[in-house]
């Protein structure tokens, strides 16, 4: 690591945005290692608008738990398995880290994004399979890449509304196998033959097949509604807002170092090992790929040719991945003799043109979840957005640091300013860690909690944009410890 | 002609400050030139624009520290929408053309030259002389946006693209492309001139980031254009293209003299056949490019500027230029702003004339209803909009998505529910008095008094049909052309009770729904129709006498319809033909007489109405282009024989007999003020009923072809049919008098 930030601050121009800030940051670290240390000495936590964000009447929500398996990159380890293997993966690893007995949940919702049509609630058969109570009902929610936010606030939902005391959370994405389909043509004569009563309509259907019919339809990282592959609208997005490629790739070696450092300081206490069938124990995430400033800088843009700026490697890459979370009412959980980690506090759901807006959730649930809770940016220790592009992450920082946005398009007086990227998905994210959509939310949740343990702040801030122009901001609270 | 002793230190601020069309500023090594019209919503290739671009051409070639140039507009939505027409109109003669040809070719020339590439940054519209200058510069850049296109469409005004255009052209899309973009003179979107070698790169349009997405959009094409400037300097991008495997082949065939004297061959037989030979200008864009490619370049940009001064000369360019002015004024609303801008509109009656306002209404942000009676006649009207607009998906103009958003703003109904909302009400129900009374009566009972009533009539006179109105003031025609997605026209009719807001907002809706529109006094058939009606009662009476439909045709075609006398009675339909002409005639008395009524009437009885019945003057089948004479015709035409007279019935005397009648209705129409004025009389014309285009209309045709020579011919005819053919006052008057004239 100290190679990396040398070279960082070697090459690097402190131009930019954040460059600064992550060149200090790493400086930081080398000299008096105040964050990713073993937490004895805390950061100095700073006043806050709010003591607590505890209102009276209202329930208050916790984190028990929250666990994944290692994000794979697809293709790899998991290329065998179905997705509720995966999920099951991640239910187990929970109920082994919590010994939760198995009846005592009253519910578990879990997210997910492209479907297995075999397992289309993937919640109800991973369930099923890591052992829970067949009494126990499941259901599946899909919202793109905020899934497990909304299986998360779903389970809020049913808290707060006295259904239920508790929940289990999570997603699951499996993109080692996606359902490829027949063409719409010969599923059409499929069909027809199904319901041919005579050999002669049987033989006259299976000779008006032609070659055409048997291209295959293959499921695209695109909207329905646009047919804009999102690449190619968070390359438009990143031009947008001016951010350069020499931005993106700067934040996306950030994140694989910041990544590779949690993953060898042991940070990333969420993963759990998983013994995957007829192959070895998978314990780590395999996509951290801490490279040069050189080596992004060779490749090619991989959307808008030949003068994008979104590469490969500034971009998420595909990966396999599940996660679970246990979310209890404090008092059932207390009862039950949990330390609660914290607090699920204010979240917002936004969404915006899908179009040119595509991946400005965060810019917009931000400050809309931060007067929802009554806090200011400077309010928050924590922050971890999910990284679906450099330049999307970028772009979303512009975003919220602009007054002239906030007064175009968000109709607020001024900015609430972008987060401090010393507090800022210090322990890598969704582009060096992999992104699973389906499963990412409840990491980003849980990261956050553990970070609050580890550096002692109050408040944390997860913040997602999706597909469909959708976004997720949520205010999580440390536990008294 | 320039001295460069300073050109070092040169500043750019005190030029810049004389000049107000063209700046431009140096960008590390490469200079961006940007251009600006600020005396109008476009730039064009003006004097002052192309003086000042020389100006500014010539500083970048001799400014050292500049290796490359970005030509740009910084107009937001148009880069050059052409060269200025009114330069090619101030001059007199055909060697003044040529000569500003030539200048245009010599510029343009320079700028191919260029020692120092140019890429052209390409946003918004790039046609005519702004397509020539682009494909001048050494690379070329454009937006995705869908107001950028690409075209040539000065065969429309009767010219060619005379500034290099019909020689550059064919070398980078090929000869059949070339012929493609010039002859048509068709727009093409950027993502089509990639494939086709027009543009090298593709900028796409960027949404909302710290600046306007307009602004932050061009700065990026800028951005792009800038890296590709340099990136041709440093050679990182070769301005050859490897050609690909069909490339090389097309090129060996084209290499083949045998093969291009084919091309030449064909597509002048296929001009011929569309253009009757009425239209000079193909021809000669086909002749100047031939010239180039077998004579080499000289002989090429001469005939090219020759052709393009003897072009300009012709009364075809005259006229197309004269409709090209007079569209521009019909798509403007001379009646002001309307108090309240119509959100809420309502049809009533979904058949094709409903239906097809509904589908040019809905996809412009207008909350649409469709009411119709019954079940059936709605969900036929509501699945031709959908068709509409899914044919436009399949084109791929637009996507599916937005197919079905727009849809959402469609709501088909039986009931009035919801008409408390509407501003506007379009009726499209039946042409009869007394349905249109009962339904004006049932819709003005329900809709808010602010409403307007619209009647979507071809014939029926507003004031009768106002009259059953407790408001008159809201009451006002809007006579649509079928079919309406692609008829341009919009005939407006205002009573001398409708209010001039009622007016500004069937104008402002009309224009929103892309129409041409004029705005005409009220009367039996208003404007259109009744131009319409002497000409095919003409019509009729040449079928009496014997002259096969095929022939009657093939003799209006010829004079440049673009739809034959038999043809399009078959379109409006013979029972609506009937219906017009009964009306009419009652109206006009014996003027309108010429062919017996009984005739249509006869072929209604038998069910021959037309396309829509299958049967009319010919038979439709389903799925074929071509159709027979209706056999069936020849009895009923038989039973109504007329003598031909020989005297009045040569085939130049058939056309001038259907022209004639048209043409004096409609002069007639200015004569008692139906008509605001000539300019819309000839619009009207064209664009509603396929007045031939070459002719521009019948006030350019009289004041073109003669007043005298028009009113002899009539007198002729006046003595064999009497009254049918006696001309109105006012064309008397321009005949007696040739120095008055429709159009100055």
């Amino acid at each position: 690591s100290l190679c990396t930030s040398n070279i960082i601050s070697n090459i690097l121009p402190p131009v930019s945005l954040w460059t600064g800030t992550a060149v200090r940051y790493l400086d930081k670290k080398e000299s008096v290692k105040p964050v990713i240390s073993t937490g004895s000495e805390q950061r100095k936590v700073q006043t806050k608008s709010k003591k607590t964000l505890a209102k009276p009447g209202v329930k208050n929500i916790v984190l028990v738990e929250g666990v994944r398996t290692p994000f794979l990159l697809s293709g790899t380890t998991y290329a065998d398995l179905m997705p509720h293997d995966l999920a099951r993966a991640a239910l187990q690893g929970l109920l082994h880290k919590t010994s939760l007995p198995k009846d005592a949940v009253d519910y578990i919702i879990y997210g997910t994004v492209i479907q297995e049509v075999k397992t289309s609630n993937v919640a109800r058969e991973a369930s099923l399979g890591a052992g829970f109570s067949d009494k126990i009902p499941s259901h599946t929610v899909t919202m793109a890449c905020i899934s497990s936010n909304v299986a998360m606030t779903t389970g809020v939902g049913l808290i707060t509304a006295g259904q239920c005391d508790t929940i289990v959370a999570g997603g699951v994405e499996f993109m080692s196998d996606v359902p490829i389909r027949h063409s719409r043509k010969m599923r059409k004569t499929m069909l027809a033959l199904n319901r041919a009563k005579t050999l002669g309509q049987r033989l006259s259907l299976i000779g008006s097949i032609r070659m055409a019919h048997l291209t295959p339809e293959l499921p695209a990282v695109a909207e329905f509604s646009t047919a804009e592959t999102m690449g190619h609208s968070a390359d438009r997005l990143a031009a947008a807002f001016g951010v350069t490629r020499l931005e993106q790739d700067e934040f996306a070696l950030r994140s694989h170092t910041l990544a590779k450092q949690a993953q060898d300081a042991g940070l990333l206490s969420d993963v759990i090992s998983f013994k995957v069938p007829g192959r070895d124990t998978v314990a780590k995430d395999n996509g951290i790929r801490p490279s040069s400033m050189e080596q992004l800088a060779k490749l090619k843009p991989a959307f808008i040719k030949p003068h994008g700026t979104v590469t490969a490697a500034n971009s998420s890459f595909l990966t396999d991945g599940a996660s679970a979370v246990l979310i209890m009412s404090e008092e059932k959980a207390l009862a039950m003799g949990y330390k609660p980690k914290a607090y699920l506090r204010d979240f917002v759901f936004v969404s915006q043109d899908p179009k040119d807006q595509l991946l400005l959730g965060p810019a917009y649930g931000t400050p809309k979840v931060l007067a929802r809770a009554g806090l200011t940016m400077d309010d928050i220790d924590v922050f971890e957005f999910h990284e679906a592009f450099a330049g999307q992450i970028m772009a979303n920082l512009k975003a919220l640091d602009s007054d002239w946005f906030a007064q175009t398009y968000m109709g607020r007086k001024v900015k609430v300013g972008a987060p401090a990227m010393e507090k800022f998905n210090l322990w890598g994210g969704s582009l060096s860690l992999g992104h699973p959509f389906g499963a990412t939310g409840c990491r980003l949740v849980t990261t956050v909690a553990h970070r609050l343990l580890k550096e002692g702040g109050q408040y944390g801030l997860v913040a997602a944009c999706a597909a469909g122009g959708q976004g997720h901001a949520m205010v999580i609270e440390a536990y008294p410890q | 002609m320039f001295s460069y002793i300073s050109c070092r230190t040169f500043s750019v601020a005190p030029a810049m400050s004389a000049r107000t069309h063209v700046n431009y500023e140096v960008k590390e090594d490469v200079a961006v030139i940007r251009m600006n019209d600020p005396t109008s919503k476009v730039n064009t290739l003006s004097v002052q624009m192309q003086n000042e671009m020389i100006e500014v051409f010539n500083e970048v070639l001799a400014n050292d520290a500049v290796q490359s140039a970005v030509l740009i507009s910084s107009k937001p939505g148009c880069f050059i929408a052409g060269a200025d027409i009114n330069m090619i109109q101030a001059c007199n003669t055909s060697e003044e053309v040529t000569k500003l040809s030539q200048e245009g070719q010599k510029m343009f020339a320079r700028i191919e030259n260029s020692p120092k590439p140019i890429v052209a940054a390409i946003n918004g519209p790039c046609l005519g002389g702004g397509l020539e200058f682009a494909i001048a510069c050494q690379y070329r850049v454009a937006t995705k946006s869908k107001k950028t296109v690409l075209g040539t469409p000065e065969v429309m005004l009767g010219l060619l693209p005379g500034a290099g255009g019909t020689q550059r052209l064919p070398k980078m899309v090929g000869i059949p492309g070339a012929f493609d973009m010039m002859l048509t003179g068709r727009n093409i979107r950027a993502d089509k001139a990639k494939k086709m070698g027009l543009v090298h790169q593709l900028v796409d349009p960027l949404g909302p980031g710290l600046k306007s997405p307009e602004e932050r959009t061009i700065e990026y094409l800028e951005e792009v254009a800038i890296q590709c400037a340099k990136g041709i300097v440093n050679k990182k991008i070769s301005l050859t293209k490897e050609k690909g495997m069909m490339q090389k082949v097309q090129d060996y065939v084209m290499g083949i003299e045998f093969v291009r004297q084919q091309i030449y061959k064909t597509v002048t037989a296929k001009v011929m056949k569309m253009s009757k030979g009425l239209y000079p200008a193909p021809l000669k864009i086909i002749e100047s490019v031939k010239a180039g490619l077998e004579q080499g370049p000289d002989s090429g940009y001469l005939a090219e500027a020759q052709n393009f001064g003897k072009l300009a000369m012709t009364s075809e360019s005259n006229a197309l230029i004269g409709l090209y002015h007079g569209q521009v004024a019909c798509k403007k609303n001379r009646f002001g702003v309307p108090e309240r801008p119509v959100k809420n509109l309502a049809i009533l009656g979904a058949g094709l004339m409903g239906a097809g306002i509904a589908q040019v209404t809905v996809d412009k942000g207008i909350h649409t209803v469709l009411k119709d009676t019954t079940v059936e006649g709605l969900s036929r009207g509501q699945q031709q909009v959908y068709k509409g607009l899914n044919d436009k998906t399949k084109k791929k103009t637009i996507t599916s998505f937005e197919r079905d958003f727009t849809l959402a703003s469609l709501t088909g109904q039986l009931d009035y529910s919801g008409f408390e909302k509407a501003d506007m009400v379009i009726e499209a129900v039946f042409e009869d008095l007394n349905i249109k009374h009962r339904v004006i009566k049932e819709v003005e009972a329900v809709i808010p008094p602010h409403c307007i009533f619209a009647t979507n009539t071809s014939a029926l006179p507003i004031k009768d049909i106002a009259a059953a109105s407790i408001r008159p003031e809201k009451v006002i025609g809007m006579h649509y052309f079928s079919p309406v997605d692609k008829m341009q026209l919009l005939e407006i009719i205002t009573t001398d009770k409708t209010s001039k807001d009622t007016t500004a907002s069937a104008v402002a809706v009309g224009l929103k729904q892309g129409k041409v529109i004029i705005v005409v006094g009220d009367g039996p058939g208003f404007y259109t129709t009744r131009c319409l009606a002497p000409m095919l009662a003409e019509a009729v009476r040449l079928l009496q006498e014997g002259v096969d439909p095929k022939k009657l045709d093939a003799l209006t075609t010829g004079f440049g319809f673009p739809v034959g006398a038999a043809t399009l009675a078959d379109e409006v339909g013979i029972d609506v033909a009937a219906h017009v002409a009964e009306d009419l005639g009652k109206a006009f008395g014996s003027r309108f007489g010429g062919g017996n009524v009984e005739v249509l009437k006869t072929m209604v009885e038998k069910g021959f109405k037309g396309r829509k019945s299958g049967k009319g003057c010919y038979v439709y089948t389903p799925g074929l282009k071509s159709k027979d004479v209706n056999p069936d015709i020849e009895d009923v035409l038989g039973k109504y024989k007329l003598t031909p007279n020989p005297l009045v019935s040569s085939d130049s005397d058939v056309q001038y007999r259907l022209v004639s009648r048209f043409v004096n209705e409609a002069v007639m129409c200015l004569q008692e003020g139906i008509l605001n004025g000539p300019v819309e009389g000839d619009i009207g014309a064209v664009f509603g009923l396929g007045f031939p285009p070459c002719l521009g209309g019948p006030f350019r045709f009289v004041d073109t072809f003669g007043a005298n020579k028009l009113v002899e011919k009539m007198k002729r005819y006046e003595e064999v049919y009497g009254n049918h053919f006696t001309p109105c006052q006012l064309l008397l008057d321009h005949a007696k008098d040739s120095s008055k004239r429709f159009h100055k």
